[in-house]
């Protein structure tokens, strides 16, 4: 039995692959095994060929691979897609009284189980449960107690009546019996069997991470305008933050959602917007104003292919320029990139944090496949107790008077030593004050004195420089740390990378490997670059945004390992790739 | 809410550039005397406003205030609406900000029925980029981007609030001191979002719509027997292509604002010092 199991189901988008994969991801993760799912779908409700795919293991996994040890094929299209990725011993599992799957041929060594999913589900009370008889053929190949199956979809359907749990639940029975009574699991041939253990494991997606770091953090606002890969952020605060005396709108647009998540932030209340790259775009013209008018705001794009429109529903890391250098004028900001799903929560926190100590927009920054990509984590990974709340120079009512000037007014923009200003929150007596896109002075009143604009310029900029100092923004440090070889990656390619490390041979030469998780500021690598004999960035983007920065930064040129075909690096295929351009 | 608060308080020192005569200077003087009529002093109130010569508003009132973008004063009101219910929100704009640019939100502004007032200072024309014409403009309003007129019809602001489920829409005219400033108190002081269109004269680029324009044809809906809770009526007002009125238009008095449909009964700005008590409940979901 090797130490991973991986399983997938494919069909048509509309078949349900999304929910039946779920199911199956949840009942492993209750039953204490670590899981890693990924997803290809198409940007379309109907129709397209869609596939959710789950990794398994008793240790913690990071990443997919491109192996496939059983598989449920609803069509044709879902063999053909994953041929390569079967081996001898796979087991496929299908329904041979479809029409279209009646002459499927199996290939030489594998196994194919042609069981009557439709019909065995009509039994049960639907053909909709076909799936579900799908999954419980599954536990009986892997010899995975069918009750955690059971215990998933109690959770998934309990809101729609006990009666839809049980019928769902004989649907897996009679799957799992078919499967008894027809074919020999006990046989050599298979070599499955996915131990339990008694942990207790959460099984989230990037965006979920996202919204419950919010909540974490005391966010009380978000508005947001739906768009992939970005929307499950909203579906997710939608209701919870309520229960947590928040509100979430869903705007008319994004120009709305940022005005909106600007003006509560603007009032007090710790606020977020979440988009992607189209609707950053949108957002740029606020953004500035959010920046030049120093409201706290955490604006997070989850990054899917572009330009344009380009590949709503694939994976890239496009947007890292846009988001560094993205609107007119020079604007102080922050670029926080989470680097693991976990990392989201953390990342989401302490983006709120950064925003309400230097009162700057923070870009949170995730791409597609760490969204929709959920991964198990013990508990204590998102302990609620380690999370700590930094508001920043927020004055009362009696603080508010070291701030005003001979005259009595509010020096909302006060040049000061670190270049962070007082707070008055609306409703603090006498700090009524006027906040502006335009330049001002540091009573926030109009200017064009060039003076004057040059030291709020210097205040905006000596927050960066500020921040720089006093906070930590050291990379995640991997692999050999006294390697010739460097390796820098930022985002969520850490996992694939850390695992990209286990496939090298001892011919291969090995590296010391930096994930990097703030991009604005960012932790200089100078030294580490300098020290390097050959470095090279990977990022999934065409042009290498990062190794640009990077040799700007550096001054030293770097090699590149790119990808942009709209699927995230494999581990095999990447640690392949950093050998050749290392050796 | 201190009861001594005078119109003045509102008044920062920061002197108008607005040109002498302009219809701002009145739209200004009674949005100021509305809000120190109503109970509010400058510590609890905040004012959004956006780009043009009337988005320059929130620098000459003393407030809480906020000056956008162009077009986009309405969302960052109901934003500071929801974040904090207890302060009294008043949004600012032209007739190009709030109905050509920012159009989108002022129809998604009307059908939330945010609990806030809306002044838009409809001069028919652009007046801080010079006089081209606005969304408003008659249809051979001749300027320097439109040489034989727009050549289409005018945004009827009014018929669009009424469409999108405005539950309050006047129209006021800046020179009338007295009544301009007792609409935009009825629209402070209804339950949901209070809109005021107000005739506010462009002296340097519009000499069609003018003081005396308005002086001439304006009818006071005040000395009708019009009904402003008929909904009938007002739509047969808002349509009448010939008349120009003053007056609350159209209300609901049993409007309910956005934040109490939705619950939002407390401010949001303080949070605990680490996570919500109970946050724990969020990680046990995902088991
Ligand atoms: C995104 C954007 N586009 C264009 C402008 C230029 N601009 C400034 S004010 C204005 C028109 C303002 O007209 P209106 O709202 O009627 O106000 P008025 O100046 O007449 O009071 C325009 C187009 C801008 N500031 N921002
Ligand atoms: S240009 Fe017109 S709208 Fe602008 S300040 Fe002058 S008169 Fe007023």
């Amino acid at each position: 039995m090797p130490a991973d199991f991986n399983w997938a189901i494919g069909g048509e988008a509309g078949d349900g692959i999304d929910s039946t994969g779920k199911i199956f991801a949840r009942a492993l993760s209750r039953a204490g095994r670590h899981v890693f799912t990924s997803k290809d779908f198409a940007s379309r409700i109907r129709g397209g060929y869609t596939a959710y795919k789950v990794r398994t293991a008793i240790d913690q996994v990071e990443s997919t691979v491109d192996r496939l040890d059983v598989l449920i094929a609803l069509t044709q299209r879902t063999v053909d897609e994953n041929i390569d990725e079967l081996h001898e011993g796979s087991v496929i599992i299908y329904d041979g009284e479809r029409t279209s799957m009646q002459d499927l041929e199996i290939p030489e060594g594998m196994i194919g189980m042609d069981i009557p999913l439709k019909s065995l589900a009509e039994d049960a009370g639907g053909a909709i449960m076909r799936n579900i008889v799908a999954l419980g053929a599954a536990c009986e190949v892997t010899e995975f107690p069918i009750e955690h199956l059971g215990s998933s979809l109690e959770k998934r359907f309990s809101d729609k009546g006990q009666s839809i749990v049980e019928n769902n639940k004989t649907a897996a029975d009679l799957g799992a019996e078919y499967v008894q009574d027809n074919y020999e699991t006990e046989s050599a041939e298979f070599e499955y069997e996915l131990e339990t253990t008694d942990e207790d494991y959460v099984l989230i997606n990037g965006d979920e991470a996202i919204g419950m770091g919010a909540i974490a953090a005391g966010c009380r606002f978000y508005s947001g305008y739906p768009i992939t890969p970005a929307t499950d952020v909203m579906e997710y605060l939608t209701g919870r933050l309520e229960r947590y005396g928040g509100h979430v709108v869903q705007a008319e647009d994004e120009l709305s959602a940022i005005n909106m998540a600007l003006g509560a932030a603007r009032a007090g209340a710790r606020s977020m917007t979440a988009t992607s790259g189209p609707g950053i775009d949108l957002m740029a013209e606020t953004f500035g104003l959010v920046a030049q008018s120093e409201t706290p705001l955490v604006i997070c794009d989850v990054m899917r292919s572009g330009p344009s429109t380009g590949m709503p529903t694939k994976q890239e890391q496009g947007d890292l320029n846009m988001t560094l250098f993205g609107g007119h004028g020079e604007i102080p900001r922050f670029v926080v990139a989470p680097t693991t799903i976990s990392e989201c929560f953390w990342k989401t926190v302490e983006a709120f944090n950064l925003a309400e100590k230097y009162q700057t927009p923070v870009y949170l920054v995730s791409d597609l496949e760490m969204a929709v990509t959920e991964q198990t984590f013990p508990p204590e990974a998102f302990d609620m107790d380690d999370v700590e709340i930094d508001r920043g120079k927020i004055v009362d009512e009696d603080e508010v008077e070291e701030w005003l000037d001979d005259e009595g007014r509010f020096r909302a923009h006060a040049d000061t030593e670190d270049g962070v200003s007082p707070r008055a929150l609306p409703g603090t007596t006498d700090g009524a004050h006027m906040s502006t896109g335009l330049e001002h002075n540091e009573l926030g009143r109009r200017t064009e004195d060039t003076d004057i604009r040059v030291e709020q310029v210097q205040k905006r900029q000596r927050k960066a420089e500020t921040a720089e100092a006093e906070e930590d923004w050291s990379p995640r440090e991997f692999g050999n740390a006294d390697s010739d070889n460097l390796v820098v990656s930022w985002g969520s390619n850490e996992g694939t990378i850390v695992e990209a490390m286990d496939h090298l041979d001892e011919d291969d030469p090995d590296f010391q490997f930096l994930s990097v998780p703030y991009l604005f500021p960012r932790p200089d690598l100078t030294e580490a670059v300098e020290d390097a004999e050959q470095v090279v960035v990977v990022e999934c983007n065409a042009t290498g945004q990062f190794a640009d920065v990077l040799e700007h930064d550096t001054l030293e040129r770097v090699d590149r390992v790119n990808k942009y075909n709209g699927v995230g690096f494999k581990a095999d295929e990447l640690a392949a790739e950093i050998t050749e351009v290392l050796q | 809410m201190s009861s001594d608060v005078q119109f003045i308080d509102f008044k920062s020192d920061k002197q108008p550039t607005w040109c002498p005569g302009c219809g701002d200077f009145g739209t200004m003087n009674g949005m100021m005397k509305a809000l120190a009529n109503t109970g509010n002093d400058p510590d609890n109130t905040f004012v959004v406003a956006g780009i043009g010569c009337s988005g320059k508003i929130g620098t000459y009132m003393h407030s809480y205030a906020l000056h956008g973008v162009h077009g986009r004063a309405l969302p960052v009101g109901t934003g500071v609406k929801m974040a904090n219910p207890d302060l009294e929100v008043m949004v600012a704009g032209g007739d190009g900000d709030g109905y050509s640019i920012g159009a989108g939100h002022f129809v998604h502004a009307v059908r939330r029925n945010v609990d806030m007032s809306y002044i838009v200072m409809d001069n028919r024309i652009y007046g801080l980029t010079k006089g081209q014409a606005s969304p408003t403009s008659r249809e051979d309003f001749e300027t320097a981007t439109t040489p034989e007129g727009p050549k289409q019809p005018p945004v009827n602001p009014l018929a669009l609030a009424l469409s999108a489920g405005g539950t309050f829409i006047a129209q006021s005219f800046a020179s009338d001191s007295q009544r301009h400033t007792e609409l935009v108190q009825e629209a402070i002081e209804h339950d949901g979002f209070g809109f005021v269109n107000v005739f506010s004269p462009c002296v340097t680029f519009n000499d069609t719509d003018t003081y005396d324009y308005f002086r001439d044809n304006l009818t006071d809906l005040a000395e009708t027997d019009h009904d402003p809770n008929d909904f009938d009526e007002a739509k047969d007002r808002i349509m009448d292509p010939d008349g120009e009125y003053q007056g609350i238009l159209y209300q609901d008095e049993s409007s309910t604002p956005y934040h109490e449909a939705h619950g939002v009964t407390e401010d949001m700005t303080e949070i605990p010092d680490g996570a919500p008590e109970n946050a724990t409940d969020l990680v046990r979901e995902f088991y």
